[in-house]
Protein backbone atom coordinates (compact mmCIF):
# COMPACT_ATOMS: atom_id res chain seq x y z
CA UNK A 1 0.00 0.00 0.00
CA UNK A 2 1.21 3.50 -0.87
CA UNK A 3 0.24 6.21 1.61
CA UNK A 4 0.28 9.02 -0.98
CA UNK A 5 -2.50 7.34 -2.97
CA UNK A 6 -4.66 6.94 0.15
CA UNK A 7 -3.99 10.56 1.13
CA UNK A 8 -4.92 11.68 -2.42
CA UNK A 9 -8.30 9.99 -2.19
CA UNK A 10 -9.05 11.26 1.31
CA UNK A 11 -8.15 14.82 0.33
CA UNK A 12 -10.29 14.57 -2.81
CA UNK A 13 -13.30 13.74 -0.61
CA UNK A 14 -12.48 16.47 1.91
CA UNK A 15 -12.35 18.98 -0.98
CA UNK A 16 -15.95 17.96 -1.70
CA UNK A 17 -17.17 18.67 1.81
CA UNK A 18 -15.58 22.10 1.75
CA UNK A 19 -18.15 23.54 -0.62
CA UNK A 20 -21.10 21.16 -0.67
CA UNK A 21 -24.10 21.96 1.51
CA UNK A 22 -25.92 18.62 0.89
CA UNK A 23 -22.82 16.72 1.98
CA UNK A 24 -22.48 18.82 5.11
CA UNK A 25 -26.17 18.24 5.84
CA UNK A 26 -25.50 14.53 5.76
CA UNK A 27 -23.14 15.08 8.68
CA UNK A 28 -24.95 17.81 10.62
CA UNK A 29 -28.63 17.93 9.71
CA UNK A 30 -29.89 14.32 9.70
CA UNK A 31 -28.09 13.11 12.83
CA UNK A 32 -29.28 16.22 14.67
CA UNK A 33 -32.90 15.67 13.58
CA UNK A 34 -32.66 12.00 14.55
CA UNK A 35 -31.56 13.00 17.98
CA UNK A 36 -34.32 15.60 18.39
CA UNK A 37 -37.09 13.12 17.44
CA UNK A 38 -35.74 10.30 19.57
CA UNK A 39 -35.06 12.75 22.37
CA UNK A 40 -38.73 13.74 22.54
CA UNK A 41 -39.78 10.07 22.43
CA UNK A 42 -37.42 9.49 25.33
CA UNK A 43 -38.82 12.46 27.25
CA UNK A 44 -42.29 10.98 26.79
CA UNK A 45 -41.18 7.51 27.88
CA UNK A 46 -39.58 8.97 30.99
CA UNK A 47 -43.10 9.35 32.37
CA UNK A 48 -43.05 5.57 32.69
CA UNK A 49 -39.64 5.57 34.36
CA UNK A 50 -40.94 3.10 36.95
CA UNK A 51 -41.74 0.45 34.39
CA UNK A 52 -38.76 1.24 32.15
CA UNK A 53 -35.74 2.06 34.32
CA UNK A 54 -32.84 3.83 32.59
CA UNK A 55 -34.93 4.62 29.55
CA UNK A 56 -32.97 7.79 28.67
CA UNK A 57 -29.61 6.11 28.76
CA UNK A 58 -30.86 3.16 26.76
CA UNK A 59 -32.54 5.12 24.00
CA UNK A 60 -30.23 8.08 23.52
CA UNK A 61 -27.09 6.02 24.10
CA UNK A 62 -28.32 3.39 21.67
CA UNK A 63 -29.26 6.03 19.10
CA UNK A 64 -25.82 7.63 19.20
CA UNK A 65 -24.09 4.26 18.95
CA UNK A 66 -26.38 3.15 16.10
CA UNK A 67 -25.39 6.29 14.23
CA UNK A 68 -21.74 5.31 14.65
CA UNK A 69 -22.45 2.07 12.77
CA UNK A 70 -24.66 3.79 10.19
CA UNK A 71 -22.14 6.57 9.41
CA UNK A 72 -19.25 4.09 9.28
CA UNK A 73 -21.15 2.15 6.60
CA UNK A 74 -22.13 5.34 4.76
CA UNK A 75 -18.57 6.61 4.84
CA UNK A 76 -17.53 3.68 2.67
CA UNK A 77 -20.55 3.36 0.39
CA UNK A 78 -21.13 7.07 -0.25
CA UNK A 79 -17.44 7.58 -1.03
CA UNK A 80 -17.77 4.90 -3.71
CA UNK A 81 -21.01 6.43 -5.03
CA UNK A 82 -19.30 9.83 -5.24
CA UNK A 83 -16.86 8.29 -7.73
CA UNK A 84 -19.75 6.86 -9.77
CA UNK A 85 -21.67 10.16 -9.77
CA UNK A 86 -18.52 12.04 -10.84
CA UNK A 87 -17.74 9.41 -13.55
CA UNK A 88 -14.35 9.13 -11.89
CA UNK A 89 -14.12 5.35 -11.43
CA UNK A 90 -12.21 4.86 -14.68
CA UNK A 91 -9.66 7.48 -13.65
CA UNK A 92 -9.13 5.63 -10.39
CA UNK A 93 -8.99 2.05 -11.61
CA UNK A 94 -6.81 2.96 -14.61
CA UNK A 95 -4.31 4.50 -12.19
CA UNK A 96 -1.83 2.52 -10.04
CA UNK A 97 -4.37 2.66 -7.17
CA UNK A 98 -4.99 -0.78 -5.66
CA UNK A 99 -8.45 -1.90 -4.48
CA UNK A 100 -7.02 -2.25 -0.96
CA UNK A 101 -5.85 1.40 -1.06
CA UNK A 102 -9.28 2.46 -2.27
CA UNK A 103 -10.87 0.64 0.68
CA UNK A 104 -8.36 2.09 3.14
CA UNK A 105 -9.22 5.62 1.97
CA UNK A 106 -12.96 5.03 2.27
CA UNK A 107 -12.44 3.56 5.75
CA UNK A 108 -10.52 6.67 6.76
CA UNK A 109 -13.36 8.80 5.39
CA UNK A 110 -15.84 6.80 7.43
CA UNK A 111 -13.82 7.44 10.61
CA UNK A 112 -13.89 11.15 9.78
CA UNK A 113 -17.69 11.05 9.36
CA UNK A 114 -18.22 9.03 12.53
CA UNK A 115 -16.14 11.48 14.54
CA UNK A 116 -17.99 14.52 13.16
CA UNK A 117 -21.45 12.99 13.67
CA UNK A 118 -20.64 11.62 17.13
CA UNK A 119 -19.39 14.99 18.38
CA UNK A 120 -22.52 16.72 17.11
CA UNK A 121 -24.86 14.14 18.62
CA UNK A 122 -23.02 13.96 21.92
CA UNK A 123 -23.06 17.75 22.32
CA UNK A 124 -26.74 17.99 21.26
CA UNK A 125 -27.76 15.21 23.67
CA UNK A 126 -25.95 16.95 26.52
CA UNK A 127 -27.37 20.38 25.64
CA UNK A 128 -31.00 19.48 25.03
CA UNK A 129 -31.57 16.38 27.16
CA UNK A 130 -28.77 16.61 29.75
CA UNK A 131 -27.62 13.22 28.58
CA UNK A 132 -23.91 12.46 28.76
CA UNK A 133 -22.98 9.58 26.46
CA UNK A 134 -19.63 9.26 28.24
CA UNK A 135 -21.45 7.93 31.31
CA UNK A 136 -20.98 4.54 29.62
CA UNK A 137 -17.36 5.08 30.64
CA UNK A 138 -14.24 3.54 29.12
CA UNK A 139 -16.31 0.73 27.66
CA UNK A 140 -17.45 3.27 25.10
CA UNK A 141 -14.09 3.04 23.31
CA UNK A 142 -14.13 -0.69 22.40
CA UNK A 143 -17.88 -0.48 21.68
CA UNK A 144 -17.42 2.36 19.23
CA UNK A 145 -14.41 0.70 17.56
CA UNK A 146 -16.39 -2.50 17.08
CA UNK A 147 -19.37 -0.62 15.67
CA UNK A 148 -17.09 1.17 13.21
CA UNK A 149 -15.71 -2.17 12.02
CA UNK A 150 -19.24 -3.63 11.77
CA UNK A 151 -20.20 -0.56 9.71
CA UNK A 152 -17.18 -1.09 7.44
CA UNK A 153 -18.22 -4.70 6.85
CA UNK A 154 -21.73 -3.67 5.78
CA UNK A 155 -20.22 -0.79 3.75
CA UNK A 156 -17.86 -3.08 1.84
CA UNK A 157 -20.71 -5.54 1.22
CA UNK A 158 -22.95 -2.76 -0.13
CA UNK A 159 -20.16 -1.30 -2.27
CA UNK A 160 -19.43 -4.71 -3.79
CA UNK A 161 -23.12 -5.18 -4.65
CA UNK A 162 -23.35 -1.73 -6.27
CA UNK A 163 -20.19 -2.39 -8.26
CA UNK A 164 -21.50 -5.76 -9.41
CA UNK A 165 -25.12 -4.80 -10.15
CA UNK A 166 -24.66 -1.15 -11.13
CA UNK A 167 -26.44 2.02 -10.17
CA UNK A 168 -29.77 0.19 -9.85
CA UNK A 169 -28.39 -1.17 -6.60
CA UNK A 170 -27.65 2.37 -5.38
CA UNK A 171 -30.64 2.30 -3.04
CA UNK A 172 -28.75 -0.29 -0.97
CA UNK A 173 -26.39 2.47 0.16
CA UNK A 174 -29.19 3.78 2.40
CA UNK A 175 -31.23 0.62 2.91
CA UNK A 176 -28.77 -2.20 3.52
CA UNK A 177 -27.79 -1.19 7.03
CA UNK A 178 -31.44 -1.28 8.16
CA UNK A 179 -31.59 -4.94 7.19
CA UNK A 180 -29.18 -5.47 10.09
CA UNK A 181 -31.00 -3.16 12.53
CA UNK A 182 -33.60 -5.67 13.81
CA UNK A 183 -30.89 -8.22 14.59
CA UNK A 184 -28.57 -5.59 16.07
CA UNK A 185 -31.01 -5.20 18.97
CA UNK A 186 -30.26 -1.50 19.22
CA UNK A 187 -33.27 -0.42 21.27
CA UNK A 188 -34.35 -3.71 22.88
CA UNK A 189 -32.65 -6.71 24.47
CA UNK A 190 -31.94 -9.73 22.33
CA UNK A 191 -34.30 -11.93 24.35
CA UNK A 192 -37.35 -10.17 22.85
CA UNK A 193 -36.55 -11.74 19.48
CA UNK A 194 -38.02 -15.11 18.54
CA UNK A 195 -35.64 -17.97 19.29
CA UNK A 196 -34.68 -18.59 15.64
CA UNK A 197 -33.91 -14.88 15.12
CA UNK A 198 -31.88 -14.79 18.32
CA UNK A 199 -29.59 -17.42 16.84
CA UNK A 200 -28.98 -15.14 13.83
CA UNK A 201 -28.59 -12.06 16.01
CA UNK A 202 -25.85 -13.72 18.07
CA UNK A 203 -23.81 -13.97 14.84
CA UNK A 204 -24.07 -10.21 14.43
CA UNK A 205 -21.21 -8.32 16.12
CA UNK A 206 -23.37 -5.20 16.56
CA UNK A 207 -25.85 -7.20 18.70
CA UNK A 208 -23.02 -8.09 21.06
CA UNK A 209 -22.04 -4.42 21.33
CA UNK A 210 -25.57 -3.27 22.17
CA UNK A 211 -26.07 -6.14 24.62
CA UNK A 212 -22.75 -5.18 26.18
CA UNK A 213 -23.84 -1.55 26.43
CA UNK A 214 -27.01 -2.54 28.28
CA UNK A 215 -25.02 -4.69 30.68
CA UNK A 216 -22.68 -1.76 31.44
CA UNK A 217 -25.61 0.64 31.95
CA UNK A 218 -27.38 -1.81 34.24
CA UNK A 219 -24.06 -2.28 36.03
CA UNK A 220 -25.00 -5.92 36.19
CA UNK A 221 -21.71 -7.40 34.94
CA UNK A 222 -18.57 -6.80 32.88
CA UNK A 223 -19.39 -7.47 29.21
CA UNK A 224 -16.08 -9.15 28.34
CA UNK A 225 -17.70 -12.13 26.65
CA UNK A 226 -19.78 -9.89 24.39
CA UNK A 227 -16.74 -7.78 23.57
CA UNK A 228 -14.72 -10.87 22.68
CA UNK A 229 -17.52 -12.15 20.43
CA UNK A 230 -17.87 -8.76 18.76
CA UNK A 231 -14.14 -8.56 18.03
CA UNK A 232 -13.95 -12.14 16.76
CA UNK A 233 -17.01 -11.86 14.52
CA UNK A 234 -15.92 -8.45 13.22
CA UNK A 235 -12.49 -9.70 12.23
CA UNK A 236 -13.98 -12.75 10.55
CA UNK A 237 -16.64 -10.85 8.57
CA UNK A 238 -14.40 -7.93 7.62
CA UNK A 239 -11.71 -10.28 6.31
CA UNK A 240 -14.34 -12.15 4.32
CA UNK A 241 -15.87 -8.95 2.90
CA UNK A 242 -12.53 -7.42 1.89
CA UNK A 243 -11.64 -10.67 0.12
CA UNK A 244 -15.05 -10.66 -1.56
CA UNK A 245 -14.56 -7.02 -2.63
CA UNK A 246 -11.29 -7.95 -4.38
CA UNK A 247 -13.06 -10.88 -6.02
CA UNK A 248 -15.89 -8.57 -7.16
CA UNK A 249 -13.40 -6.12 -8.71
CA UNK A 250 -11.93 -9.03 -10.70
CA UNK A 251 -15.37 -10.27 -11.77
CA UNK A 252 -16.33 -6.74 -12.87
CA UNK A 253 -13.12 -6.44 -14.90
CA UNK A 254 -13.86 -9.82 -16.45
CA UNK A 255 -17.40 -8.83 -17.42
CA UNK A 256 -16.49 -5.25 -18.41
CA UNK A 257 -18.77 -3.87 -15.69
CA UNK A 258 -16.24 -1.54 -14.11
CA UNK A 259 -16.33 0.82 -17.10
CA UNK A 260 -20.14 0.74 -17.24
CA UNK A 261 -21.01 1.01 -13.56
CA UNK A 262 -21.98 4.70 -13.83
CA UNK A 263 -24.12 4.32 -16.95
CA UNK B 1 12.06 5.31 -32.95
CA UNK B 2 13.46 2.27 -31.20
CA UNK B 3 12.31 -0.75 -29.21
CA UNK B 4 8.64 -1.60 -28.58
CA UNK B 5 7.18 -0.09 -25.40
CA UNK B 6 3.78 -1.74 -25.80
CA UNK B 7 3.50 -5.31 -27.11
CA UNK B 8 0.08 -6.83 -27.66
CA UNK B 9 -0.22 -10.47 -28.69
CA UNK B 10 -3.41 -12.28 -29.71
CA UNK B 11 -5.58 -9.95 -27.61
CA UNK B 12 -9.15 -11.21 -27.42
CA UNK B 13 -12.20 -10.13 -25.46
CA UNK B 14 -15.45 -12.00 -25.51
CA UNK B 15 -18.59 -10.98 -23.65
CA UNK B 16 -20.61 -14.17 -23.71
CA UNK B 17 -21.24 -14.98 -27.38
CA UNK B 18 -20.12 -11.55 -28.59
CA UNK B 19 -16.48 -11.09 -29.56
CA UNK B 20 -15.49 -7.44 -29.09
CA UNK B 21 -11.80 -7.86 -29.84
CA UNK B 22 -10.63 -10.84 -31.85
CA UNK B 23 -7.00 -11.89 -31.52
CA UNK B 24 -5.29 -8.63 -32.41
CA UNK B 25 -1.53 -8.17 -32.22
CA UNK B 26 0.43 -4.94 -32.52
CA UNK B 27 3.20 -2.98 -30.90
CA UNK B 28 3.92 0.66 -30.19
CA UNK B 29 7.54 1.71 -30.34
CA UNK B 30 9.14 4.37 -28.17
CA UNK B 31 8.19 7.83 -29.41
CA UNK B 32 5.65 6.47 -31.87
CA UNK B 33 2.07 7.66 -32.33
CA UNK B 34 -0.10 4.75 -33.39
CA UNK B 35 -3.56 5.58 -34.71
CA UNK B 36 -6.40 3.19 -33.94
CA UNK B 37 -9.13 3.61 -36.50
CA UNK B 38 -12.46 1.94 -37.01
CA UNK B 39 -16.21 2.46 -37.03
CA UNK B 40 -18.25 2.54 -33.82
CA UNK B 41 -18.27 -0.89 -32.18
CA UNK B 42 -15.04 -1.98 -33.90
CA UNK B 43 -13.34 -2.66 -30.56
CA UNK B 44 -11.15 0.45 -30.20
CA UNK B 45 -12.38 1.50 -26.76
CA UNK B 46 -12.42 -2.09 -25.46
CA UNK B 47 -8.80 -2.45 -26.61
CA UNK B 48 -7.79 0.73 -24.77
CA UNK B 49 -9.70 -0.39 -21.67
CA UNK B 50 -7.81 -3.70 -21.69
CA UNK B 51 -4.53 -1.79 -22.05
CA UNK B 52 -5.54 0.23 -18.98
CA UNK B 53 -6.38 -2.92 -16.99
CA UNK B 54 -10.04 -1.88 -16.72
CA UNK B 55 -11.15 -5.00 -18.57
CA UNK B 56 -9.50 -8.41 -18.29
CA UNK B 57 -8.73 -9.98 -21.68
CA UNK B 58 -10.27 -13.37 -22.47
CA UNK B 59 -7.04 -14.40 -24.19
CA UNK B 60 -3.73 -12.93 -25.28
CA UNK B 61 -1.10 -10.88 -23.54
CA UNK B 62 -0.25 -7.22 -22.97
CA UNK B 63 3.30 -6.25 -22.15
CA UNK B 64 4.55 -2.73 -21.48
CA UNK B 65 8.16 -1.74 -20.74
CA UNK B 66 8.94 -5.47 -21.02
CA UNK B 67 6.55 -6.34 -18.15
CA UNK B 68 3.31 -8.32 -18.22
CA UNK B 69 0.32 -6.10 -17.36
CA UNK B 70 -1.45 -8.99 -15.62
CA UNK B 71 1.33 -9.33 -13.04
CA UNK B 72 2.90 -5.82 -12.94
CA UNK B 73 -0.19 -3.63 -13.02
CA UNK B 74 0.98 -1.06 -10.46
CA UNK B 75 4.45 -0.52 -12.00
CA UNK B 76 3.05 -0.23 -15.51
CA UNK B 77 0.08 2.02 -14.75
CA UNK B 78 2.25 4.49 -12.84
CA UNK B 79 3.96 5.23 -16.19
CA UNK B 80 0.78 5.32 -18.26
CA UNK B 81 -2.12 7.74 -18.51
CA UNK B 82 -5.14 8.31 -20.70
CA UNK B 83 -7.72 10.80 -21.81
CA UNK B 84 -11.11 10.09 -23.24
CA UNK B 85 -14.24 11.97 -24.15
CA UNK B 86 -16.10 9.32 -22.16
CA UNK B 87 -14.62 10.20 -18.78
CA UNK B 88 -15.08 13.12 -16.49
CA UNK B 89 -13.39 14.49 -13.40
CA UNK B 90 -14.99 15.10 -9.97
CA UNK B 91 -17.31 17.99 -10.81
CA UNK B 92 -17.46 19.58 -7.35
CA UNK B 93 -13.71 20.14 -7.30
CA UNK B 94 -11.95 23.04 -8.99
CA UNK B 95 -9.67 22.39 -11.95
CA UNK B 96 -6.65 22.92 -9.75
CA UNK B 97 -7.93 20.59 -7.01
CA UNK B 98 -8.56 17.89 -9.60
CA UNK B 99 -5.05 18.23 -10.95
CA UNK B 100 -3.64 18.17 -7.43
CA UNK B 101 -5.57 14.96 -6.71
CA UNK B 102 -4.22 13.24 -9.84
CA UNK B 103 -0.67 14.41 -9.12
CA UNK B 104 -0.86 13.05 -5.57
CA UNK B 105 -2.42 9.79 -6.78
CA UNK B 106 0.55 9.21 -9.08
CA UNK B 107 3.06 10.25 -6.41
CA UNK B 108 4.43 13.36 -8.17
CA UNK B 109 6.78 15.65 -6.29
CA UNK B 110 6.80 19.45 -6.60
CA UNK B 111 3.13 19.35 -7.50
CA UNK B 112 2.46 23.15 -7.69
CA UNK B 113 5.27 23.64 -10.24
CA UNK B 114 4.05 20.74 -12.37
CA UNK B 115 0.43 21.99 -12.28
CA UNK B 116 1.58 25.48 -13.30
CA UNK B 117 3.48 24.02 -16.27
CA UNK B 118 0.56 21.99 -17.56
CA UNK B 119 -1.99 24.75 -16.98
CA UNK B 120 0.22 27.11 -19.00
CA UNK B 121 0.83 24.60 -21.79
CA UNK B 122 -2.89 23.93 -22.26
CA UNK B 123 -3.85 27.58 -21.79
CA UNK B 124 -6.04 26.85 -18.78
CA UNK B 125 -5.05 29.85 -16.64
CA UNK B 126 -8.41 31.58 -16.92
CA UNK B 127 -10.36 28.60 -15.56
CA UNK B 128 -7.88 26.93 -13.21
CA UNK B 129 -9.86 28.09 -10.15
CA UNK B 130 -13.24 27.29 -11.66
CA UNK B 131 -15.36 24.44 -10.30
CA UNK B 132 -15.29 21.59 -12.83
CA UNK B 133 -19.09 21.42 -13.16
CA UNK B 134 -19.03 24.94 -14.66
CA UNK B 135 -16.57 24.10 -17.44
CA UNK B 136 -17.59 24.09 -21.09
CA UNK B 137 -17.12 20.78 -22.92
CA UNK B 138 -13.97 22.12 -24.56
CA UNK B 139 -12.54 23.18 -21.20
CA UNK B 140 -13.47 19.77 -19.78
CA UNK B 141 -11.59 18.04 -22.60
CA UNK B 142 -8.57 20.20 -21.86
CA UNK B 143 -8.79 19.23 -18.20
CA UNK B 144 -8.82 15.50 -18.99
CA UNK B 145 -5.88 16.05 -21.34
CA UNK B 146 -4.09 18.00 -18.63
CA UNK B 147 -4.59 15.17 -16.14
CA UNK B 148 -3.19 12.77 -18.75
CA UNK B 149 0.06 14.65 -19.39
CA UNK B 150 0.42 15.97 -15.83
CA UNK B 151 1.90 12.70 -14.59
CA UNK B 152 4.64 12.70 -17.27
CA UNK B 153 3.65 9.29 -18.60
CA UNK B 154 5.76 7.25 -21.00
CA UNK B 155 2.67 5.88 -22.72
CA UNK B 156 -0.51 7.80 -23.40
CA UNK B 157 -3.84 6.38 -24.56
CA UNK B 158 -6.02 9.04 -26.13
CA UNK B 159 -9.59 8.15 -27.06
CA UNK B 160 -10.93 10.95 -29.30
CA UNK B 161 -9.01 13.59 -27.34
CA UNK B 162 -9.94 16.55 -29.53
CA UNK B 163 -13.59 15.61 -30.13
CA UNK B 164 -15.12 18.66 -28.46
CA UNK B 165 -12.35 21.21 -28.95
CA UNK B 166 -12.63 24.20 -31.26
CA UNK B 167 -10.21 24.09 -34.24
CA UNK B 168 -7.77 26.49 -32.60
CA UNK B 169 -7.45 24.57 -29.33
CA UNK B 170 -7.53 21.23 -31.19
CA UNK B 171 -4.60 22.41 -33.34
CA UNK B 172 -2.71 23.61 -30.26
CA UNK B 173 -3.42 20.31 -28.51
CA UNK B 174 -2.05 18.32 -31.44
CA UNK B 175 1.05 20.52 -31.52
CA UNK B 176 1.48 20.03 -27.79
CA UNK B 177 1.21 16.26 -28.08
CA UNK B 178 3.75 16.25 -30.89
CA UNK B 179 6.07 18.39 -28.82
CA UNK B 180 5.72 16.16 -25.74
CA UNK B 181 6.31 13.14 -27.96
CA UNK B 182 9.50 14.75 -29.32
CA UNK B 183 10.87 15.98 -26.00
CA UNK B 184 9.92 13.04 -23.76
CA UNK B 185 9.92 10.17 -26.25
CA UNK B 186 6.25 9.62 -25.44
CA UNK B 187 4.47 6.68 -27.07
CA UNK B 188 0.83 7.32 -27.93
CA UNK B 189 -2.16 5.24 -28.96
CA UNK B 190 -4.62 7.59 -30.59
CA UNK B 191 -8.21 7.18 -31.71
CA UNK B 192 -10.21 9.77 -33.61
CA UNK B 193 -12.98 9.98 -36.16
CA UNK B 194 -11.25 12.97 -37.74
CA UNK B 195 -9.33 11.40 -40.66
CA UNK B 196 -7.22 14.48 -41.37
CA UNK B 197 -6.17 14.50 -37.74
CA UNK B 198 -5.31 10.80 -37.94
CA UNK B 199 -3.13 11.38 -41.00
CA UNK B 200 -1.49 14.38 -39.36
CA UNK B 201 -0.82 12.72 -36.00
CA UNK B 202 -0.13 9.05 -36.62
CA UNK B 203 3.14 7.45 -37.64
CA UNK B 204 1.22 4.25 -38.31
CA UNK B 205 -2.45 3.35 -38.35
CA UNK B 206 -4.26 0.17 -37.41
CA UNK B 207 -7.72 -0.24 -38.87
CA UNK B 208 -10.09 -2.30 -36.72
CA UNK B 209 -13.35 -3.78 -37.89
CA UNK B 210 -15.55 -6.12 -35.86
CA UNK B 211 -12.69 -6.62 -33.44
CA UNK B 212 -10.13 -7.63 -36.07
CA UNK B 213 -7.25 -5.76 -37.65
CA UNK B 214 -8.16 -5.39 -41.34
CA UNK B 215 -5.39 -3.01 -42.36
CA UNK B 216 -2.25 -1.50 -40.93
CA UNK B 217 0.62 0.70 -42.06
CA UNK B 218 1.21 4.38 -42.65
CA UNK B 219 -1.76 6.45 -43.83
CA UNK B 220 -0.28 6.58 -47.34
CA UNK B 221 0.27 2.81 -47.43
CA UNK B 222 -3.33 2.14 -46.39
CA UNK B 223 -4.77 4.63 -48.89
CA UNK B 224 -2.64 3.10 -51.68
CA UNK B 225 -3.51 -0.47 -50.73
CA UNK B 226 -7.25 0.18 -50.93
CA UNK B 227 -6.97 2.31 -54.07
CA UNK B 228 -8.84 5.24 -52.55
CA UNK B 229 -8.25 8.97 -52.69
CA UNK B 230 -7.73 9.47 -48.96
CA UNK B 231 -8.11 7.89 -45.53
CA UNK B 232 -11.72 9.06 -45.22
CA UNK B 233 -12.69 7.07 -48.33
CA UNK B 234 -10.88 4.02 -47.00
CA UNK B 235 -12.81 4.40 -43.77
CA UNK B 236 -16.15 4.65 -45.60
CA UNK B 237 -15.33 1.66 -47.81
CA UNK B 238 -14.32 -0.55 -44.88
CA UNK B 239 -17.07 0.62 -42.56
CA UNK B 240 -19.75 -0.11 -45.15
CA UNK B 241 -18.48 -3.58 -46.02
CA UNK B 242 -20.74 -6.36 -44.76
Amino acid sequence: MKLHRIVALITRHLFLYRRSLPRLMEIFYWPFLDLVVWGFITVYLMRFQGQLPGVVTFFLGALILWDVLFRAQQGITISFLEEIWARNLMNLFASPLKPSEFLAATMAMSVFKVMAVSIIMAVAALTFYSYNVFMIGLWLIPFVLNLIIAGWTIGVLTTSLIMRFGQEAEVLAWGMVFLFQPISCVFYPIEVLPKWLQAIAWANPAAHVFEGMRIVLNQSAVPLVHLAWAIGLNLLFLTFMVTWFHHTVNVCKEKGLLVRVGE
Amino acid sequence: MSHPIVEVQGLTKRFGEFTAVDGISFEIRQGEILGLLGPNGAGKTTTIQMLLSLITPTAGSIRMFGLDLATHRETILSQVNFSSTYISMPYSLTVEENLWFVAKLYGLTDIPRRIDEVVKKLEMEEFRSKVTRKLSSGQMTRLTLAKAILTEPKVLFLDEPTASLDPDIAHKTRSLLKEVRRSAGLSVLYTSHNMREMEDMSDRIIFLQRGKIVAQGTAQEIVKRFGQADLEEVFLKLAREK
